[in-house]
């Protein structure tokens, strides 16, 4: 699946773009560098908003990074159909941008999580998770403070009622999300958010412990096969 | 030099998990009066001269925009500070 061209921006505190370009490169696509302070897209075909706290997560997470130069353009192509992965600080990014509903707040517990965490699969139609079976559990690294997935009542009950829940906490809520909610889609289907870390589980011996042994899980890697997929059949 | 003081709290139905640990902080030092602590943000805005009306509408627009997410913050109030 080469020609692929998926986009990874680096804000300032930006942690985890150099693992998910890995990961892009490991599913045979190429992982193009973008920079926050530079409004150009570079032609890639998608895009993914890292982990991390881009600027240290002052203000609120993601609150400044929304208004960098790059976002104006991630925003306008996301409404244009482009696909867009937001993880974690990602996540945080896109919520504050409004291009998904609702707002992460810190976890109920007051601390800050790291553990390997089951996740049900919910919509298997989006850009980013076309790999995956309805209802398929997969196990991927989360680590967060500020997790706590929220909206008003009737934005989830329309969230559910449009399929538009993708991911949900299984084995115990971590941090407090409305409805064990761990990730949401736009209603098109192209802009995806979670907490937790797929691109940690696309190696075996780098990712979560898995039926075959300590480390070897590699759920994660399904995410970005999805979205070749998605670019090379769309072109 | 001008200043326009932005008030921004969590809204009231959210847990506010800062304000509930210093509220779980003050009985430690001996303050048993206060039942609950909600803790928020305050702003200050400062503009080269007096602070005008143009000044305080576009503090009240920054603060729904930047300073203030409205889905779980309310911006309090936005006013000019008195001089110090």
């Amino acid at each position: 699946m080469t020609g692929a061209r998926v986009g990874i921006v680096t804000f300032p505190g930006s942690l985890d773009d150099r693992d998910a370009a890995r990961a892009v490169r490991l599913s045979g696509g190429d992982a193009v560098p973008l920079w926050h302070g530079e409004a150009d897209l570079k032609g890639v075909d998608a895009i993914i908003l890292p982990g991390g706290f881009s600027y240290g997560d002052y203000l609120r997470a993601g609150a400044i990074a929304r208004f960098a130069p790059v976002m104006d353009r991630v925003v306008d192509a996301a409404r244009g159909g482009m696909p867009v992965l937001g993880i974690c600080n990602g996540f945080q990014v896109l919520c504050e941008s409004h291009l998904l509903p609702g707002a992460l707040i810190r976890n109920d517990h007051q601390l800050f999580i790291c553990r390997d965490q089951q996740l049900r699969v919910e919509n298997t139609d989006t850009a980013w998770t076309n790999a995956f079976t309805p209802g398929q559990v997969i196990t991927v690294p989360l680590k967060n403070g500020e997790g706590g997935f929220i909206a008003a009542d009737a934005t989830l009950d329309a969230l559910e009622a449009e399929g538009r829940v993708v991911f949900r906490y299984v084995g115990g809520n971590p941090n407090g999300s409305a409805r064990d909610i761990a990730g949401i889609t736009n209603e098109a289907g192209n802009v995806v958010g979670l907490m937790p870390h797929p691109e940690h589980a696309v190696e075996a011996g780098y990712g979560p412990d898995g039926p075959l042994g300590p480390r070897t899980g590699t759920d994660g890697a399904e995410f970005f096969v999805s979205v070749l997929r998605r670019v090379l059949s769309a072109a | 030099m001008g200043r326009i003081i932005v008030e921004v709290m969590p809204k009231p139905e959210l847990l506010d998990p800062q304000g509930k640990a210093v509220a779980g902080a003050l009985p430690r030092l001996g303050f048993d009066q206060f039942t609950a602590v909600r803790q928020g943000k305050l702003f200050e805005l400062t503009v080269a001269g007096d602070v005008t009306e143009a000044d305080l509408d576009a503090a009240g627009q920054a603060a729904g925009t930047l300073l203030s997410n409205p889905i779980i913050e309310d911006v309090i109030r936005v006013v000019e500070a008195e001089q110090r």
